[in-house]
């Protein structure tokens, strides 16, 4: 770091590589558009300057064709520009289907990362290189922001709900990890290190945190410890909906309408269970608002992911 | 009317012959405290917003001060007060009221040929209500300051911040007044009270910009009153609105927050470019190139304005749509942007251009603010601003369309009018070097935050990563530079007050209503109600005569 001027961040994903053209491609773009501007200022500065001889006869006076020209070439620019930007924000909206989730939670001025495996770390996220990634993002007090330059990627970890993030990366070494949503006293100090390591090193660094429960056989003990089991579970009398391979399925509700079972959903249905009913079953269940911290609630949804689908916890 | 008249050689009266706005209600405070003329209520303004320029000014002084290490000089909760005190003093109590209430209030009644605005006492009364909110402000400060950004994010300020949140609201609120009054007194005016034959398109953009930013003033403002007022319920009376842990939601504020915050940005801005647009073409001895298309972009940006609002929020949790289309609408709102700065320099284009400080700081306007729009074309692209919101690229951004273009524009329509306000000419040498610091301080302290930004440097840090010390450091040498910038006008405009040159009606020999009567003007504006028979900026292509 020392005696160098930094000038581009590090390259560090597959998105991030993406990045460096659409970054090119604004910049070559607004250079186009500031030499033109800048370049016309100055050349009619001078030559139009007070006391010059230069020719000003023949002056436009109808000016609508220019208006509409330039009009018509900015608005064409700015739509390519606005369309590759659109694209790759669509493709960090969809994560691969064989990504790792990693659970990531939020508080002042910390950030608690829980691996599929039970591995738990604190401002510090390892990850294996050329393995997507995704980040189920929670908070557990303000808005927090999760953001990784060299990835060039980052996404609000807002209390209350679930977001996520997804990244491949694509090359080992130690990146920053800031928060970048305001958060209080602390703010510019809730940061830490993402680590990315050859797929070998991460096993081998998963295996030295020591034999642990998986979150999905913590979520199972605490789906006991809440009294879920004595409505969903496999002996229940209850009508309640099974929850066996509920995952990624589409749950059709009281309402009429038709939701995908993600991580949100199972959050919200067990902080705000009459929300959305899944269709056929009494509005019995009742709120779990406030009874259950973040990282419990993490555990449980990641036990009920596991549900029916044997290989996903196995990871 | 002649055209004689437009070019300041006639009707100007004999010197002495009539008291003007300055000396004719007398000089005590009690006659200035209880004005209900526009000119004298655009003084107290000035006096009122050029304070908390330089309150504002300070803590920003101090931001570069503690960013020249990288751990920084002050205590955390210290530095957060002061970049919330700096964004709150900026916005609302000078960027919001800059040009309106100063040279809105004293040259629009004058460009239009009216004797006042519509209603002077509202325009007193608005005066006050923004010394209250300004009082209020001061008060937080003085008690302790506010560590919430001046975003107000939910629920940091309502359960979390340990700052004076609600008194800090209070003087957001009221302020708000204060600029919904202003708003309505220019709509009324500008309909209602016209000279006769100043149609619509006759009138100067200046008053085409006040008026689309007093659609803005009083369509926007209710909604962040409304706004604050819920964040001062939740965080007084505990009532769930925005903490989720209280079963409110957090990003309904941000969507209510940026509903109003967004078309202040263009509060912000249409003044500016409404003084950008009366200073070019008189610098450049022409008619504004495309007048009607300049005007209109002024209402197109005013009215895309309002749908935009969610593009500060690209990564806080909203729907890939909602980004989608937030995102396209953004890039279109760019559209007029750029048609204006096309239209500026396409006047320049076969004109007799002459580099008076006026001109100076326009051309420093033109050159920033494009600067500001193209990496506006950065933040709107959805996959660019998952990457650079919340950093410093965004701080620069901005600082250049707000501080670049709103305060270069400030700084040129006051040297513009000023013979006008004052009846004095300031020494033009001092004045271009101000403008020349001015513009070369100020890309050195902002154009490295770009850098910075994308290079990762989130913003409102107290302290950050060695690397990125070599930006910060040339950033906090540049603001020392465009402090001195700033201050230099405060110097030789005062001493102008005194010593300055006697400026006559028309120093730069410009067209326009304001321009036609003595300055400093008297009370009532015009002897005799003008009336205009011709388009405004009929600049004669020669200009030696007129330069006087």
């Amino acid at each position: 770091m020392e005696g160098k001027v930094p000038f581009l961040p590090a390259t560090a994903s597959a998105h991030a590589g993406e990045m460096n053209w659409l970054f090119a491609g604004l910049v070559a773009t607004s250079v186009f558009i500031l030499l033109l501007v800048f370049g016309l200022m100055i050349v009619f500065c001078v030559r139009y300057r007070k006391g010059s001889g230069a020719d000003r006869g023949d002056r436009m006076t109808k000016t609508w064709r220019v208006e509409v020209a330039w009009t018509a070439a900015t608005f064409v620019l700015f739509m390519g520009l606005y369309a590759w930007g659109a694209n790759l924000y669509i493709d960090l909206h969809r994560p691969p289907a064989d990504a790792t989730d990693i659970y990531v939670v939020g508080k002042q001025w910390m950030w608690k990362v829980e691996h599929p495996g039970g591995q738990k770390e604190i401002d510090a996220l390892h990850v294996p290189v050329g393995r997507p990634v995704r980040l189920v993002l929670s908070s557990e007090d303000v808005i927090h922001d999760f953001a990784i330059p060299a990835f060039r990627i980052r996404q609000d970890a807002v209390p209350g709900r679930y977001e996520t993030l997804w990244f491949t990366p694509t090359a080992v070494g130690d990146y920053h990890l800031f928060c970048a949503e305001f958060c209080g006293t602390d703010h510019a100090r809730m940061g830490g290190t993402i680590t990315v390591m050859e797929p070998g090193d991460f096993q081998r660094w998963l295996d030295q945190q020591g034999a642990m429960e998986t979150l999905a056989q913590e979520g199972a003990a605490l789906f006991r410890q809440y009294g879920c089991s004595g409505c969903h579970g496999a002996a229940s009398t209850v009508h309640a909906p099974p929850l066996d391979g509920l995952f990624g399925r589409p749950v059709p509700l009281a309402s009429g309408e038709t939701v995908v079972a993600d991580d949100r959903y199972i959050r919200d249905s067990i902080l705000m269970p009459k929300a959305q009913v899944a269709a056929g079953y009494p509005p019995i269940m009742p709120s779990f608002a406030g009874q259950i911290g973040e990282d419990d609630l993490l555990k449980i949804v990641a036990y009920i992911k596991s549900l029916g689908t044997k290989e996903r916890p196995a990871r | 009317m002649t055209t004689a008249t437009f070019t300041g050689q006639s009707e100007e009266p004999a010197p002495g012959s009539q008291a003007s706005y300055l000396t004719a209600e007398g000089f005590t405070l009690r006659s200035w405290l209880l004005t209900k003329d526009h000119k004298r209520i655009a003084i107290l303004y000035t006096i009122s917003i050029t304070l908390f320029f330089f309150v504002g000014g300070a803590a920003a002084t101090l931001i570069r001060f503690n960013l020249v290490t990288p751990p920084g000089l002050f205590q955390p909760d210290t530095y957060n007060r002061l970049f919330t005190m700096h964004g709150i003093v900026m916005v609302w109590f000078f960027l919001i009221p800059s040009i309106p209430t100063t040279l809105g209030n004293f040259l629009i009644p004058l460009m239009i040929g009216a004797k006042d605005l519509a209603f002077p006492r509202l325009n007193l009364l608005s005066w006050y209500l923004f010394v209250i909110a300004g009082v209020l402000g001061l008060i937080a400060i003085g008690a302790g300051g506010v560590d919430t950004g001046w975003t107000f994010y939910t629920p940091f300020s309502t359960m979390y911040s340990n700052g004076y949140v609600v008194l800090a609201l209070a003087a957001v609120f009221v302020s708000g007044f204060s600029s919904i009054l202003t708003g309505l007194n220019f709509i009324v005016s500008i309909h209602r009270l016209r000279a006769p034959g100043l149609t619509w398109y006759r009138l100067p953009v200046f008053c085409w910009s006040n008026y689309a930013t007093a659609l803005i003033l009083v369509l926007a403002t209710p909604i962040l009153a409304i706004t604050l007022a819920l964040v001062a319920v939740e965080r007084l009376l505990k009532v769930g609105i925005f903490d989720p842990a209280l079963g409110g939601d957090p990003l309904l504020f941000q969507h209510l927050f940026w509903f109003y915050s967004h078309p202040a940005v263009y509060i912000m801005i249409l003044p500016g470019f409404g003084v950008i647009s009366e200073i070019v073409p008189c610098f450049a001895r022409k008619p504004l190139f495309g007048y009607k298309f300049v005007v209109w972009s002024s209402i197109a940006i005013a009215g895309i304005g309002f749908f935009v609002w969610a593009h500060h929020m690209f990564v806080a949790g909203i729907s890939l749509y909602a980004g989608l289309v937030f995102s396209l609408l953004s890039y279109i709102i760019a559209v007029p942007s750029a048609i204006k700065v096309f239209n500026w320099t396409a006047t320049l284009h076969k004109g007799w251009i002459s580099f008076d400080a006026p001109m100076l700081y326009a051309l420093g306007f033109i050159g920033l603010f494009t600067i500001g729009g193209l990496t506006g074309l950065f933040v709107a692209n959805l996959a660019f601003d998952v990457h650079a919101t919340d950093t410093y690229f965004v701080v620069a951004h901005f600082h250049y369309i707000m501080v670049g273009g709103m305060v270069s524009a400030y700084f040129g329509g006051l040297h513009y009018w000023w013979p006008k306000i004052t009846g004095r000419l300031y020494p033009e040498w001092w004045a271009r070097i101000a403008a020349i610091l001015i513009f070369f301080g100020f890309n050195l302290t902002f154009f490295p935050q770009f850098i910075l930004g994308y290079l990762g440097m989130q913003r409102r840090y107290a302290s950050y990563p060695p690397e990125f010390q070599i930006w910060n450091v040339l950033s906090s040498a540049g603001a020392s530079i465009l402090a001195v910038g700033y201050a230099l006008p405060l110097f030789y405009l005062g001493w102008s007050l005194w010593r300055g040159q006697k400026a006559g009606p028309n120093p730069w020999a410009a067209t326009g209503l304001e321009w036609r009567t003595p300055s400093p003007p008297p009370p009532h504006n015009f002897d005799v109600t003008p009336t205009v028979t011709r388009p405004p900026y009929q600049y004669r292509p020669d200009p030696e005569p007129q330069d006087v």
